[in-house]
């Protein structure tokens, strides 16, 4: 990995200006064989999945050669890109032909760039360290093949998310992705809370889905198409309340992937599933899909300025409540999540900044793909080592069990909070310059999230590896196995180097992106050294804070009262409580209703009308009496009916 | 003599006949009522031949008379089938064709 980082760096050339409108060219030699990066982990997960027990022995195996496999061929991609102009770095691959329906087609074709090959090495790269990972962390799960085979498919739905070149290709990857984060986080599904946390992750996608399917059916009636080409061509010409629309709608879709406000209230509960899921899907990759998706749609939202400014909304809201519930959780787990949302939060508010803040987030999702998967992969060691114990108020004293966990755990640490020159000091500090050049109000919100972040994720490191030791002492916590270890100390190291050899070694990411995204310089309402030095201010301050809380004075075992704001924060500020009483609730009525109006209201009419009929022949039955004399009495009256019609009728 | 007063006479036949079947029970008796009201039906037809002068209520009269005959012997047959299963004769009886 670090070599590869290094050679993007180095073979960067520098592009100005505005762009956005690359030419893409017909894939030719090996970039033909892009499908390749999907198809190795989807034949893992076929293999492992449709197998069965014959594979339990080498399923792990078999997880992590796909995986690698794709690596791989994502290296070679991207060198073989590298070997381009600058200019002619976006290349089609067609596969064939999906949908034909009168004037409306769509092609399965992937479409490699600079952003689709940067997420396939961050894909892939992370991807293959975490299934390394996975080996130890689920040695003793006996559906360990299972775990790897469901892994493989959210790799390769995720590449083809990444990879599409249509938006509804893209939807099948986007689908593919929940259905493997569904499967993952109800990997334990004997445990309940496992299960339900699964479900309510696929409900509250669904909602974001139906923003995805709306924004498609508006392309469909505006442009006529979902493929981007087509789409972004043709954006200039549509109304901008169209745009707008489109915008709001993929927002939405993004919400709910991203766990964005106000579809974050699954995030934090699908921490039950197995901690190498939480490290890849819901912080690493699948969770930055929303981010991936606003920044794909450049073309759009650059005309649509309300959508953005909505998107910077939706951001700054999320980065403030992730960051404030990452101070109350206790569980080391949901403190991370808390910091992911918080994360995505910085990068979609970036994506909102339009072109001047696009780069920066696909920078931050990089960094932060490495340090959080270093510190959520750090927190299944400590949790491997401590008995699945995820309360951090029994850990404490653990850097001396955990020599290695403790050094690649402080690397994203330091990271995270921003501390040069580690990895997230250089895209986060980026944002927050770009949130200042748009605004002061979404400048401190992004500078007030850096001091909240460093609060709680010193709380966080302070509680686990300081301090006084909380644990039983019967069985001491002991350091994980090197194919533990190793993918630590490798995303410990990106953690370190990521953020400075992404931006320094040779050219700029933001160079480099700038065909994709464009590029727009920015003037900063106050000189950049006096930025920086409030924010590592702001930084120190929140470091300070949690260590006058939870350095100073030992950690409490038992959970204090606390602040109102601790209380709410501890309930995730009501999210979920906010769902039950406006959605769910109203739904339980509504459904009750229902099911009252169909007992009483539809089949009391259909049932009522079976009774009178059945009632009414069975009064009519009793004129067959069987006696020949009263039939003889009923011909007799019919024929004198008849006589008196014809007399009155003749009578004139 | 006047016609009317065959007209009267059938007029009264065909009443004691339909009393006669709407009033007995035995089977044989309100068979012969039957009879009664065709037979008042055929002095009515030859009466009226002769009121207005021509053959047509006579010709109908052979043909009530023709389907009558079948329709005793049918009527019989049915009646001493009934009488040889049920020992009865009464059409109260014979109820069974209801729900």
């Amino acid at each position: 990995m670090t070599s590869t980082l290094s050679a993007l760096a180095t073979a960067v050339a520098t592009e100005g200006g505005h762009g956005g409108g690359q030419a893409v060219a017909e894939a030719t030699g090996v970039f033909d064989l892009t499908w390749l990066l999907i198809a190795f982990p989807l034949l893992g997960a076929a293999i492992l999945l449709l197998g069965g027990r014959r594979t339990d022995k080498v399923g792990h195996l078999i997880g992590c050669a796909a995986s690698i496999a794709s690596f791989v061929m994502g290296v070679v991609l991207f060198f073989a890109m590298l070997g381009e102009p600058a200019d002619g770095r976006a290349f089609t691959v067609q596969l064939w032909e999906f949908v034909n329906a009168g004037g409306y087609s769509v092609d399965v074709s992937l479409l490699l760039d600079q952003l689709s090959i940067s997420f396939v090495l961050l894909i892939t790269g992370v991807g293959s360290l975490i299934h390394v990972y996975s080996i130890g962390y689920m040695e003793h799960d006996e559906r360990r093949r299972r775990f790897f085979g469901y892994l493989n498919l959210f790799v390769a739905a995720m590449l083809l998310l990444v990879l599409a070149s249509d938006y509804l290709v893209l939807f099948i990857g986007w689908e593919g992705v929940g259905l493997a984060s569904y499967l993952l986080i109800g990997f334990w599904q004997h445990k309940n809370s496992a299960a339900v946390a699964a479900k309510k992750a696929f409900v509250v996608n669904r909602v974001g889905d139906m923003g995805m399917v709306l924004a498609m059916a508006s392309m469909i009636t505006v442009f006529g198409s979902t493929a981007f080409d087509a789409v972004f061509a043709s954006a200039e010409g549509a109304s901008t309340g169209w745009l707008t629309a489109i915008g709001l709608f993929l927002l939405l879709g993004a919400c709910g992937k991203s766990a964005q406000f106000p579809l974050q209230s699954w995030l934090l509960d699908a921490m039950e599933g197995p901690t190498p899921v939480s490290a890849l899907i819901h912080a690493a990759t699948m969770v930055t899909a929303g981010v991936y998706l606003i920044v794909r749609s450049a073309a759009i939202y650059d005309l649509a300025p309300d959508a953005r400014t909505a998107v910077v909304v939706v951001g700054a809201i999320t980065l403030l409540m992730g960051a404030i519930i990452g101070c109350a959780k206790d569980d080391i787990k949901k403190a991370l999540a808390g910091s992911t949302m918080s994360q995505i939060g910085y990068m979609t508010l970036a994506a909102g900044l339009g072109p001047a803040g696009y780069a920066f987030a696909i920078f931050h999702l990089l960094t932060h793909g490495f340090f959080k998967a270093n510190m959520f992969l750090g927190a299944g060691s400590v949790m491997h080592g401590m008995h699945d114990e995820v309360n951090m108020r029994r850990y404490g004293g653990l850097r001396i069990m955990m020599p290695i966990t403790f050094v690649t755990f402080a690397m994203g640490y330091l990271a995270i909070i921003g501390i040069p020159p580690f990895a997230g000091y250089f895209s986060k500090d980026r944002i927050i310059e770009a949130a200042f050049a748009d605004n002061w109000i979404t400048g401190l919100a992004t500078l007030l999230g850096a001091g909240i972040t460093a609060f709680y994720m010193t709380r966080l490191m302070l509680m686990t590896f300081f301090g006084n030791r909380r644990w039983q002492h019967s069985e001491p916590p002991h350091e994980s196995p090197s194919v533990m270890t190793v993918p630590l100390i490798v995303l410990a190291v990106l953690s370190v180097v990521g953020g400075f050899g992404l931006l320094y070694l040779g050219a700029d990411i933001v160079d480099w992106l700038a065909p994709v995204t464009g590029e727009e310089h920015h003037e900063l309402p106050m000189p950049l050294w006096l930025l920086i030095t409030i924010t590592l201010a702001t930084v120190v301050v929140g470091v300070a804070i949690a260590w006058a809380l939870y350095g100073r004075r030992a950690v409490r075992e038992d959970v204090p009262a606390g602040n109102p704001l601790t209380v709410a924060a501890r309930n995730d500020l009501y999210g979920d409580a906010f769902n039950e009483a406006v959605f769910m609730r109203p739904g339980q009525y509504l459904t009750r209703s229902l099911v009252y109006f169909e007992n009483r209201g539809v089949d009391g009419a259909v049932v009522g009308t079976a009774t009178a009929v059945g009632g009414l022949s069975g009064r009519l039955r009793r004129w067959q009496t069987g006696f020949v004399r009263s039939y003889a009495v009923t011909m007799l009256g019919g024929v004198g009916v008849v006589v008196l019609a014809m007399l009155l009728v003749r009578l004139p | 003599m006047n016609p009317t007063n065959y007209l009267v006479l059938s007029v009264i036949l065909f009443a004691i006949g339909a009393s006669g079947v709407l009033i007995r029970r035995n089977a044989l008796v309100a068979f012969m009522s039957v009879e009664l009201m065709l037979n008042a039906a055929n002095l009515a037809f030859v009466t009226f031949a002769r009121m207005h002068g021509n053959l047509d209520g006579q010709i109908v009269a052979f043909f009530v008379m023709v389907v009558a005959a079948a329709e005793v012997v049918v009527g019989l047959a049915i009646i001493v089938t009934i009488f040889r299963t049920r020992r009865s004769a009464s059409v109260d009886d014979a109820s069974l064709l209801k729900l």
